[in-house]
């Protein structure tokens, strides 16, 4: 069971992607398409023929097998609703960051494969983006992972008491910004239009289609939901199970359930009730969240807590 | 005695390798890289020996009491030879096929083996003037082949080379006077054994000079200066050699004076060590970036990864300084396997440049492009270099790197609250130099090899001779390898860290890289294993839900303009320009627009666009010193008129002032 807990990842992604969409549509006082929408999205996708540019390289079509498998090489690192896992071996912080970035690297070249303005858009601002928010995010796992004396992170998830401690509070709040540009979310990148002053994430996609486009697409799902449970781990951890038995499963199941629902909610509250910003006014925006890394770091060290 | 006599064979060969193209330069051309080829795997297999086994003696002449060769080798210098032996051959082999049409062949294989050979020489040199000599003459023949092509830019850049390392050269062997004054030694190993004679403040001093003269060759910021220009000038062969294995002598003499003969210092010598190094990597990446210059983007690169290097050995002294000596042995292990790994990938890349260079007749990425059709071996290992040096898991970078991390998050264990708010702000920088690194690659590569080809050179590129791919081909060959085995990599050099640090970290297992200290792990083998898998698995699933793939060729995207054409490709200055205004407050960067209009405002005929950035160092910092030492010149010029008569005023003015002063 605590082996292949990486499955609910890959299922149940697609489903959060629905959910936030479906919140986002009420909010924005539509009925919405259905939650289970990016399902039907994926299967129709994989079933379509694709239009490939002969401009394109073997990159181009290796890329998508690529970030996919290392997002679900991430999965099977996390630990999702048990800390028991023989993988546990690889289940390394600082190496999930590293396994994200394989994915990027070979987005990133993709979408200049095709020669197109627009895919080198794209790249050159994902880039960016990912500079400004590299050091924060690992700020936040240097916080987590003092105070639990660790870099593993099911031994942060176990070591972690209830109560939030002061650093783990800024902490939160930088990891979640991170969260909000590396998931390509208002205010950061809008993830539903493919106009290309504002996209960022979209703009790799553009010569994507048919399974290929699906495979990147549910990788970006997968990818949102790992996010989530990092944070979980990280930060709110109680409820995980700490072995394989199936009583324990099922309350972690439960609970991990309604933190990613809870999650997703603020997601698209976030979404529905902030604007899209500049793309040179992010620097500021992820500046002022890495300000906040550094003083949870400083927090630890002055206070120990 | 057998080590000894692999280590004259591989000097006989390498000598050889020297003298037989300048007697037969046209007829025995490829002996000058056949020999050293063969020299490298005898010098690796002593540097093995020296890894596996006791310090050695090899040779001593002495011809006054104070003046003598030493040779002598320990784990330290062997770990070093190893690193020089694995580049050597690469290069070596790669030579043979680049150097077929290049002019001065026989000067270039002369050059070629005695440069490796001074480099052997500096890191088993075994008192202070075997190692000024040795250190002098790879100087100079570095300097020789900078300026190889004789070229007006590689001209200046060479002098920029020859100021700069004897600049370095100067405090060293001040560095040296100290430590024969205070201990009354010439050889190192009599030094190591009197340092406790030496005053605490003068070993700072010793500390200081020597981080700066070997800084220098080594290019921490902000001494790097001669670096990006004189590495690029080079023949790519030797910007590979340079960038993989010569600023290593730098990371050599650091490790030699500070950590092994002045031994563990004040916390505040570790903490100097990771800000130079967290300076060195961001402000090196950072410069890296903006550079469509592929070779120069290298040579910038190479400033960032001893930045890398630099942090694992200055966390591993702040550890020291602690006395926590099983942490410090493992932050030193993250210093020295980046140090292989950089020699590794740099090797690689500086080759893989030096193929595209070769085809494409263009050092600029702007004119390149589409290579990877063309050129598709040369465009994979390419690839391969590209990945490992961004610290992709499965790759080498990824292990040092991530062992880089863990030793800055050990240093948190340390009694006082800077180095605790140091530690971790560098390992911010780190990841920071991290993303900064993929920014580089996706850009160097996707640029020059992925798209349309953006020039006729491009377009007519062709993939380059086998011996060429086979120096790439061994090299990616080994990134890989020391990717995922980590374990065996860790155990051939703990016995040099053993030697620095006086602890053991040798890591269980084959794949994995485990640490006890905090229950943490990693296990890049079995992450090979797991992927390599899923992705056949994710393969095969695909092609069963979804069917037989179904593919229709057409155009990219034009957004309904007839057709696209090369020119309108994302540009590499255009990739980084997001880049460049957010850090605009560091690269001072000025932007030029300028417009000619066929009917103003409406109708522009042509736009031109420059986006300059302002060397800081250079124009802050170089800049007025130079003027300075020419106003100062300028002045003193006036002595000098050519004037006989004044000239035997001058002795008569000094003789009398001896004569007054004498006594």
């Amino acid at each position: 069971m605590e082996n292949i807990q990486f499955i609910i990842i890959i299922f149940f992604s697609p489903l959060i992607q629905g959910i936030i969409k479906k919140l986002k549509a009420n909010f924005q006082g539509r009925v919405g398409s259905s939650i289970f929408q990016p399902y039907y999205d994926l299967m129709r996708l994989f079933k379509k023929e694709m239009v490939v540019s002969h401009v394109t390289s073997w990159i181009f079509r290796v890329a998508p097998y690529i970030v996919f498998v290392s997002t679900t090489m991430a999965a099977i690192m996390v630990p999702v609703i048990t800390t028991k896992s023989t993988y546990s071996i690889t289940g390394d912080i600082i190496v999930l960051i590293y396994v994200f970035a394989i994915g990027k690297f070979f987005m990133a070249l993709a979408a200049l494969d095709a020669g197109t303005a627009f895919g080198g858009e794209g790249s050159s601002r994902e880039m960016m983006v990912s500079i400004l928010v590299e050091p924060m995010i690992m700020l936040c796992i240097f916080t987590t992972a003092i105070a639990a004396g660790s870099t593993n992170l099911a031994v942060i998830a176990e070591q972690h008491n209830t109560i939030l401690t002061p650093s783990h509070m800024l902490a939160f709040f930088a990891f979640m910004i991170a969260i909000v540009a590396d998931t390509g979310r208002i205010p950061v990148d809008n993830p539903d239009t493919h106009l290309e002053l504002t996209m960022i994430h979209e703009g790799m996609l553009l010569e994507y289609s048919g399974r290929y486009l699906a495979l990147m697409e549910w990788a970006h799902y997968m990818k949102q939901m790992l996010l989530f449970t990092i944070v979980v781990d990280m930060f709110f951890p109680l409820g995980i199970a700490y072995n394989g038995g199936m009583s324990e499963i099922a309350v972690s199941f439960a609970a991990y359930g309604i933190k990613m629902i809870f999650l997703a909610c603020v997601m698209s509250i976030v979404e529905s009730t902030r604007a899209k910003l500049r793309v040179f006014e992010l620097p500021s925006l992820l500046g002022g969240s890495f300000a906040l890394a550094v003083l949870s770091l400083l927090t630890l060290i002055m206070i120990g807590r | 005695m057998t080590s000894m006599y692999i280590y004259y064979f591989g000097l006989l060969l390498f000598i050889a390798g020297a003298i037989i193209p300048l007697i037969y330069p046209q007829k025995m051309k490829r002996f000058a890289y056949i020999f050293p080829t063969v020299g490298a795997c005898a010098f690796a297999a002593f540097g093995m020996y020296l890894l596996f086994d006791h310090p050695l003696d090899i040779s001593a002449v002495s011809i006054t009491p104070l003046l003598g060769f030493v040779f002598r080798g320990d784990a330290i210098s062997g770990f070093f030879i190893l690193l020089i032996s694995i580049l050597t051959f690469s290069v070596s082999v790669y030579s043979m096929g680049y150097t077929k049409n290049m002019a001065n062949k026989g000067v270039m294989g002369v050059l070629f083996n005695t440069f490796i050979l001074s480099m052997y020489a500096v890191i088993l040199s075994g008192n202070v003037i075997t190692f000024l000599i040795s250190w002098e003459t790879m100087s100079i023949i570095s300097y020789l082949l900078v300026t190889f092509d004789r070229e007006e830019e590689s001209a200046s850049a060479g002098l920029l080379y020859a100021i700069m390392t004897h600049v370095g050269t100067a405090f060293i062997l001040t560095a040296f006077l100290l430590l024969y004054k205070y201990t009354g030694h010439m050889d190192f190993a009599g030094i190591k054994e009197a340092t406790n004679d030496i005053p605490a403040g003068i070993k700072t001093i010793v500390f200081v000079f020597a981080v700066i003269g070997f800084g220098t060759k080594a290019g921490i910021v902000p001494l790097h200066t001669w670096l990006p220009r004189a590495h690029p000038a080079a023949p790519s062969n030797i910007s590979s050699l340079m960038s993989g294995v010569m600023i290593k002598t730098g990371i050599y003499g650091i490790l030699r004076i500070v950590v092994d003969i002045l031994g563990v210092g004040p916390e505040w010598w570790g903490i100097a060590i990771i800000v130079i190094g967290a300076m060195s990597a961001v402000l090196g990446i950072l410069y890296a970036l903006t550079e469509n210059d592929m070779k120069r983007f290298l040579a910038y690169s190479s400033i960032e990864n001893i930045g890398i290097i630099l942090l694992g050995i200055g966390a591993s002294m702040v550890l020291a300084s602690n006395g926590l000596h099983t942490l410090s042995a493992i932050a030193m292990t993250a210093g020295l396997y980046h140090t292989l790994n950089h020699t590794l990938f740099k090797g690689l890349l500086f080759l893989g440049a030096g193929s595209v260079v070769h085809a494409t007749h263009s050092k600029n990425m702007e004119e390149m492009g589409g290579l990877i059709k063309l050129m598709p071996y040369t465009a994979f290992f390419f690839l391969i270099g590209s990945v490992s040096i961004c610290a992709l898991p499965l790759f080498n970078g990824f292990v040092s790197e991530w062992l880089t991390f863990q030793a800055l998050l050990f240093d948190f264990k340390s009694a006082s609250a800077v180095a605790k708010l140091i530690a971790p702000m560098s390992g911010a920088a780190l990841a920071f130099t991290g993303a900064m690194a993929i920014a580089c690659f996706v850009k160097v590569f996707g640029i020059s090899f992925l798209g349309m080809p953006r020039s006729q050179h491009a377009e007519n590129a062709k993939e380059t001779s086998t011996s060429m791919l086979a120096g790439m081909g061994f090299l990616s060959l080994f990134c890989l390898l020391t990717g995922i085995f980590p374990g065996h990599t860790i155990k051939l050099f703990s016995s040099s860290v053993f030697l620095l640090t006086g602890a053991d970290y040798s890591s269980s297992g084959m794949g994995i890289l485990s640490m006890r200290e905090i229950s943490s792990s990693i296990s890049p083998l079995s992450l090979f294993i797991v992927m390599i898998s899923l992705f056949i698995a994710a393969v095969f699933l695909v092609r069963i839900f979804g069917g037989k793939r179904k593919i229709t060729y057409g155009n990219s995207w034009d957004s309904g303009i007839p057709s696209l054409t090369s020119r309108m490709q994302y540009t590499a200055t255009a990739f980084t320009n997001p880049i460049r205004v957010t850090f605009k407050k560091i690269y001072l960067s000025k932007r030029h627009t300028k417009v000619s209009y066929a009917l103003k405002p409406y109708f522009a005929k042509a736009i031109e666009y420059r986006d300059d950035i302002t060397p800081f160092f250079e124009k802050y910092i170089y800049q007025p010193v130079t003027d300075f030492i020419h106003s100062l010149a300028g002045k003193v010029k006036h002595l000098q008129s050519g004037d006989l008569h004044l000239y035997l005023g001058y002795i008569l003015a000094t003789l009398i002032l001896l004569l007054i002063f004498w006594s």
